[in-house]
């Protein structure tokens, strides 16, 4: 039964994800820490970084907040039981909720009733893409409040056009300020429509940080914004220093011609993740951590 | 920068030695209060209730904790700070009512807060966001928990720690407030930022 295994791959995913951060964000965390020069921020990472390994030892979330889970499903359109996937994500947050455990966060945005169990209508979201073969590939992407919270998006004016994409990044990292938790990870994506920039602004955060875009026009553009929202000076967790941000990923759609939406998500030090593909054999290959476990 | 190793009740001269960029380690008694403890506390003031807890010299942490019930004692699984400026209508009253001296959270606080501070010797101290598990190490027992009532994040956790740290000393009681100087200091940074970009 494809299910079970689905279940099970999303729930480790899970553990995984809000657990063990993965290498490529670790390892621009000790970068930044060698790179920062003020004391305060430097004092910052430091915590960060001890906080990453103790929550590897002890096997706990390294936030309290465990985020609100989205997860991206590149299904093999032969895959079986593609209709059973939802249900099967569904049970895992509700047995991560209870096993890892997760902090519940989901309510009703009327009654502000929580439902207990991270989930609830639309959560988790899931963003399908349907690929050839017979595989199903799960990624996981539990995001904290504190970042999601100063996500922006905006239409500019066409006349203004990559100039203007790059004051509204700088000015949205200036109005967040400390409230995303940084060192941050921004994705920013221009065109499509306003629902079409945010969503690839959103998945840009996935890339691994270690990953030049391999568009060179647009890796280009990730190093001038780095440097752009580095001269800030809000540091990490906004206590003031050079370290603002460890990535910009860029992403883009064609737009009408009379549009130009663009938008900024924003993921916190933690920027948690987790992938695994299932094969028709039901053999599971990790993607993002080594075994299982971490 | 200097180094400061505190035990509660803190008092009123430790706190004038203590400025911006400074770190400190709390050894003591830490209250956890978030909104709606804040919000509770202040209800009793002004009603001549006592609180449950006498907070005097004591540090207050904006912080809801992940706990868990191991033969009936309560363990803290993470305990990172929550973002402090939800507590901003409530703070300056909060310190000249119950004197405490500390307030730990995340992201900085404003004005109305800096000025309490100031009048009644009082600092404010960033704990790293989302360090839950480093927080939670410090952490040596829960002495008791209070207004459970108002749910396990929003309740007052009264906890025995030992070196809880490190804290930046965000705003002092001179008034100097770190998170509004970086915040002034990045919003000047967009003019220069902007002519690099060359718009």
């Amino acid at each position: 039964m494809k299910t079970t295994i689905v279940e099970k791959t999303a729930f480790n995913i899970l553990r995984q994800a809000v657990i063990f951060l993965p290498a490529d964000v670790k390892g621009a965390l000790r970068k930044a820490y060698q790179t920062e020069v003020s004391d305060a921020g430097k004092t910052q990472l430091c915590a960060i970084l001890e906080n990453v390994k103790l929550a590897e030892r002890s096997c706990v979330p390294i936030c309290q907040d465990t985020g609100t889970i989205i997860f991206y499903v590149k299904a093999g359109a032969d895959f079986k039981d593609l209709n059973m996937v939802e249900e099967a994500l569904i049970t895992a947050i509700r047995r991560a909720t209870e096993e890892i455990p997760l902090r519940p966060n989901i309510v009703d945005p009327f009654n502000n009733k929580n439902s207990g169990d991270n989930t609830g209508r639309f959560v988790p979201f899931i963003n399908w893409e349907i690929v050839a073969g017979d595989s199903l590939e799960l990624t996981v992407m539990p995001k904290g409040a504190g970042s999601e919270n100063v996500s922006v998006m905006g239409v500019l004016l066409p006349g203004e056009g990559l100039n203007g994409l790059k004051k509204f990044v700088v000015d949205a990292v200036v109005k967040a300020g400390a409230q995303p938790c940084p060192p941050v990870v921004l994705g920013v994506a221009v065109g499509g429509g306003a629902d079409i920039a945010m969503k690839l602004a959103k998945q840009a955060l996935l890339r691994p940080l270690d990953m030049p875009n391999p568009n060179p026009q647009l890796a280009r553009l990730e190093k001038e914004l780095l440097e752009a929202v580095n001269m800030t000076g809000i540091g990490p967790m906004g206590l003031g220093g050079k370290i603002t941000a460890l990535r910009v990923h860029v992403d883009y759609a064609s737009r009408h011609t009379a549009s130009f939406p663009v938008a900024v998500a924003f993921n916190c030090w933690a920027a948690r993740k987790a992938s695994a593909r299932i094969y028709a054999n039901d053999s599971v290959k990790y993607l993002t951590h080594k075994t299982e476990v971490n | 920068m200097a180094t400061y190793c505190l035990r509660t009740p803190i008092s009123r001269e430790d706190i004038s030695k203590l400025k911006v960029n400074d770190v400190i380690y709390i050894s003591g008694t830490v209250v956890t209060a978030r909104d709606q403890a804040h919000k509770r506390a202040l209800e009793y003031f002004q009603s001549g209730k006592l609180l449950p807890v006498n907070l005097e010299g004591l540090a207050v942490f904006h912080c809801g904790p992940v706990v868990k019930k191991k033969d009936a004692e309560w363990v803290v699984l993470a305990a990172g700070p929550t973002t402090s400026i939800r507590m901003e209508p409530f703070e300056a009253d909060f310190i000249e009512n119950f004197k405490v001296r500390v307030v730990v959270g995340k992201g900085g606080m404003g004005l109305n807060t800096t000025q309490a501070m100031v009048r009644h010797g009082c600092i404010y101290g960033a704990f790293t966001g989302g360090a839950a598990v480093l927080a939670a190490k410090s952490v040596k027992k829960v002495k008791d928990v209070k207004w459970l009532d108002l749910g396990v994040p929003e309740a007052l956790w009264i906890l025995e720690v030992e070196e809880f740290g490190p804290v930046v000393v965000a705003i002092d009681s001179y008034g100097c407030n770190l998170f509004l100087e970086v915040a002034r200091e990045a919003e000047e940074s967009k003019r220069q930022i902007y002519k690099k970009l060359g718009l």
